[in-house]
């Protein structure tokens, strides 16, 4: 068994042995044993970091449907392996959590299958080489998600959170597809790899543009890209260790990682360049602006993780400049960008993971996640404080904390990107520093107000639920194991870099890397670290006259969001699909065959007008007799007198003679056989309908208005002569060769002198069985009808 | 001869159209017992007409006329003399049930 695969589905069998152990784990909590799976496969990736930090990668295939492309193929290169290491890492400390975190009251099992079945979805994600195998997986961790953000299904505002978050992933998701369906048509290949590889040739393809941005649309809807934030706050209503694992660690991530996995594919390009350097931008400015005025500890955190989502998808953006470069000291300094994008990706994982907690923490000690309500907690929580501080710090980007560190290479990208002698950055360059450094001042405000409006200050307990303190051990363990990393991070970056960022900047700007960048904490007084003084200066600040700028928030007018803007999306959305069903879904059967008949005559005839394909040709015609034409004049005559019959029984005799004058025409058009049946067949039916009128009521005047009236003589006369264009054009011409002279040998093939019998009996004697079947069906049908006791039936029981 | 043949399958088609898009429920059979007659003429005439003698080897003729039409026509015959059969009786028990035969009458409730 290949192990990257067995990677993938040991969550995926894990999730399915929970439901049959759950009940057998006695008094042992199932968390401990969920917590196995994300440790084994954690120390299983641990193992590749040798091999992978010598640039070497890993492929495993199983062929699933090798007749299409579609391979199950793993493929592990340093930028999986962090990904990997991520998931697992995150995973085993969040399982660890919720452990303690969850209350007995809360279905365990169900909480935890959903865990696995994400960890396994995510695993799928990053570990694909395929693009439709990394297609459903992707579509695995939005549902997976969906189901934990609804995990308290009982809460209306969860249920609204996970719709939320399902309908823009998924949305974006579809797109995504559409993307990756463009590129199989551009390369002919399913393999992300071979696509990177060849996709050089395409860019004048004029699919290349709409794959591009159908591949960042799944990104940026999955990574909570501006304008598609709006469900990652809502979001928030899901336990607290799912929105530190799925929310801020892993599953937004996945969007970025898609951007530097396909960096190699259409990086280099101005649009990928600027679309994702902008959104990213964006992005960063408008949750740090946004986080500042959340009331909601949970809702600041996951604005900011918004932001951060920002930077990392900026640099990113701003790195990818480096392809259009290619190997040399230029492409080496803009592939900077990405380092520091993955360095971030890290280190977001680990600050905010631990912030997740703290307020999981606040929220389970103290009964409350609400700003206005907590203050001077200081006192009674002084470890998750102190966890508190050390993530916000780091998020702020201040020294002895990793996050100051790719902070500082983020602000170098943005300002070597300034001086970006491409893709016309000249006129606009200066903004890109410009918003970084504004960004990371709101930044630095709300890790101020995180850290000192829930911890300094006056102590509200009096309207507080109940007097907090310090949570079990085992809550605790999971934080303080994230903010050792954060410090030691700091201290000894390069051991991360040297043996994980590298190899995935490989992966990510394949090529250009030449030397390790190599991080250091202190590198002068340069432009980066007076723009961080700058924020800790202004920052400050800002953050003690709050009050003063506050009223800027207001100036935003209340129906101007973008979740207003999505809420009345769905509304009209319903309303206008039930008015138009409520039209067209009449429940009247005449109704219905007006449709399928107009249907019939637009498509059918209008076919036969737009291809050209008319054609009346009456030559080959045989020629008319005078007991023909007579005939045809009574059928056509008989059929008329139909729609005029006063009584039914007129209607009915009518009918009768419809069906023998066929009947005498299948004896002058040489078919003994269709006589015979027919004039069986005609009597008896002629019989049933008689019999039948006994019991039914005698024909009151068709009652239509007369508009319903002429519409139907419209479809039907359309409808008929849609039938004679078609008869008559096929009958002008022969496209294919006749079978028919093939059943002329019934005597020697078949042992029959009477070809329609041969046929019947032995060419397609299976057909002739069934037919018998759906008589015998028919029979039973008529049957049951008759003999069914009135009123008897299940649906009247359930009214009773 | 086809092409008269195919005018009157036109013609019976309209009629049976018109008799189906009814409200009345005998009217409505009726139409769909017209419209097979139509069809089954419709492919005998595909087939070309007369083109040769009834198609029984022991004639042994120069040509036979199309025997592939015939046998479908055969099925279909059987085939819709069952259906007429059965919605008959289906609209003898919805007029039990629901006291009327009128198609317009017979909806259900509004949120079905």
């Amino acid at each position: 068994m290949h192990l990257l695969i067995l990677a993938i589905l040991i969550p995926f069998i894990a999730t399915a042995l929970i439901p049959l152990i759950h009940k057998r784990t006695g008094a042992l909590h199932i968390g401990w044993l969920v917590l196995l799976v994300p440790l084994v496969l954690f120390t299983i990736f641990v193992f590749q970091i040798p091999t992978i930090s010598t640039d070497e990668t890993l492929i495993q295939t199983v062929n699933w449907i090798p007749s299409i492309g579609i391979n199950f193929t793993t493929y592990l290169d340093g930028l999986s392996l962090i990904m990997a290491l991520l998931i697992t890492g995150m995973g085993s400390l969040v399982v660890l959590y919720s452990i303690y975190y969850l209350s007995s009251s809360d279905s365990f099992p169900h909480f935890y299958a959903y865990l696995l079945l994400f960890m396994g979805a995510m695993l799928g994600v990053v570990l694909s080489d395929n693009l439709l195998v990394l297609y459903v997986f992707w579509e695995l961790t939005s549902i997976s998600s969906f189901l934990l953000i609804a995990f308290w299904y009982h809460r209306k505002n969860s249920r609204y959170g996970a719709q939320k978050s399902l309908l823009i992933t998924v949305f974006g998701g579809f797109g995504m597809l559409a993307g990756f369906l463009m590129l199989h048509s551009m390369t002919g290949t399913f393999s992300i790899r071979e696509v990177a590889a060849v996709m050089g040739q395409y860019t004048d393809h004029s699919l290349f543009y709409p794959a591009m941005f159908l591949v960042l649309l799944g990104a940026f809807t999955k990574s909570a890209q501006f304008p598609f934030h709006i469900w990652l706050p809502d979001a928030m209503e899901a336990p607290t260790p799912v929105s530190a694992y799925l929310h801020s660690a892993t599953m937004v991530k996945a969007g970025i990682y898609l951007v530097a996995r396909f960096t190699p594919t259409f990086g280099g390009d101005a649009a990928w360049f600027w679309t994702v350097t902008l959104v990213g931008l964006v992005t960063l400015f408008w949750g740090a602006f946004c986080a500042v005025r959340q009331t909601d500890l949970k809702a600041l955190l996951a604005y900011s993780t918004i932001s951060q989502l920002g930077l990392i998808m900026s640099l990113f953006g701003l790195g990818s400049a480096a392809l259009h470069f290619g190997a040399g000291s230029q492409g080496e300094i803009y592939g900077l960008a990405v380092f520091a994008a993955l360095f971030h990706m890290v280190n977001h994982s680990t600050f905010k993971g631990a912030l997740f907690m703290v307020v999981g923490i606040v929220d389970h000690q103290v009964g409350t996640r609400d700003i206005r309500r907590l203050g001077g907690l200081m006192a009674f929580l002084p470890i998750t404080f102190t966890f508190a501080v050390i993530g916000s710090f780091s998020m702020a980007g201040l020294p002895f904390f990793n996050g100051f560190l790719s902070k500082e290479m983020f602000f170098t990208a943005s300002v070597n990107a300034a001086g970006l002698p491409i893709f016309e950055v000249a006129t606009w360059g200066l903004l890109i520093p410009i918003i970084a450094w504004i960004a990371s001042v709101f930044t630095f405000v709300y890790c101020m107000i995180f850290v000192f409006r829930t911890f300094f200050g006056p102590s509200h307990l009096k309207k507080l639920d109940r007097r907090p303190v310090e949570p079990s051990i085992g809550m605790l363990i999971s934080p303080a194991i994230l903010c050792v990393l954060i410090i030691a991070l700091f201290f000894m970056p390069n051991l991360l870099g040297d043996h994980l960022l590298r190899p995935a900047l490989n992966g990510v700007i394949p090529g250009i890397p030449g030397a390790s960048p190599h991080i250091s904490a202190w590198h002068g007084f340069n432009t980066e670290l007076f723009m961080t003084l700058g924020i800790i200066v202004i920052g400050t600040v800002l953050f003690l006259t709050i009050r003063s700028w506050y009223k800027i928030y207001r100036l935003q007018p209340a129906g101007w969001t973008f979740t207003v803007l999505y809420n009345s999306f769905l509304k009209d959305l319903k309303r206008v699909s039930n008015w138009i069903t409520t039209h067209y879904m009449t429940g009247h059967l005449p109704a219905y065959f007006a449709y399928i008949f107009s249907f019939f005559i637009a498509v059918s005839g209008g076919a036969l007008i737009f291809t050209g394909a008319l054609s009346i040709d009456l030559s080959a015609d045989s020629p008319v007799s005078v007991y023909e034409g007579m005939l045809t004049a009574v059928m056509a005559i008989a059929a008329i007198s139909i729609l005029f019959a006063k009584k039914r029984l007129t209607a009915i005799l009518l009918n009768g003679v419809l069906g023998f004058s066929i009947a005498i025409f299948f004896v002058l058009f040489r078919a003994p056989d269709l006589a015979l049946t027919q004039l069986v067949i005609e009597t008896v039916t002629t019989v049933l309908f008689l019999l039948c009128f006994n019991f039914l009521p005698e024909w009151t005047k068709d009652n239509a208005s007369k508009r319903i009236n002429i519409r139907n003589a419209i479809i039907a006369i359309g409808a008929g002569v849609t039938v004679t264009l078609i008869g008559l054009t096929v009958n002008s011409g022969t496209l294919f060769t006749s079978i028919s002279g093939y059943f002329e040998n019934s005597y020697e093939l078949a042992g029959g002198d009477n070809i329609v019998n041969a046929i019947l009996g032995d060419f397609r004697a299976f057909d002739t069985m069934l037919e018998s079947l759906v008589l015998f069906i028919a029979g039973l049908g008529v049957y049951t009808l008759i003999r069914l006791k009135h009123g008897k039936g299940p649906d009247k029981d359930e009214h009773q | 001869m086809e092409s008269l043949i195919i005018i009157l399958v036109g013609v019976l088609t309209t009629v049976a159209i018109y008799l189906v898009l009814s409200k009345n429920v005998v009217r409505v059979i009726l139409g769909t017992a017209i419209l097979s007659h139509a069809v089954h003429l419709l492919i005998l005439s595909m087939g070309g007409l007369k083109l040769g003698t009834v198609p029984l080897l022991g004639e042994e003729a120069e040509s036979y006329v199309d025997a592939l039409p015939q046998a479908l026509i055969l099925t279909a015959i059987v085939i819709s003399f069952a259906v007429t059969a059965f919605i008959l009786v289906l609209a003898y028990r919805a007029y039990q049930e629901l006291g009327t035969d009128n198609l317009g009458a017979m909806r259900g409730s509004d949120d079905e």
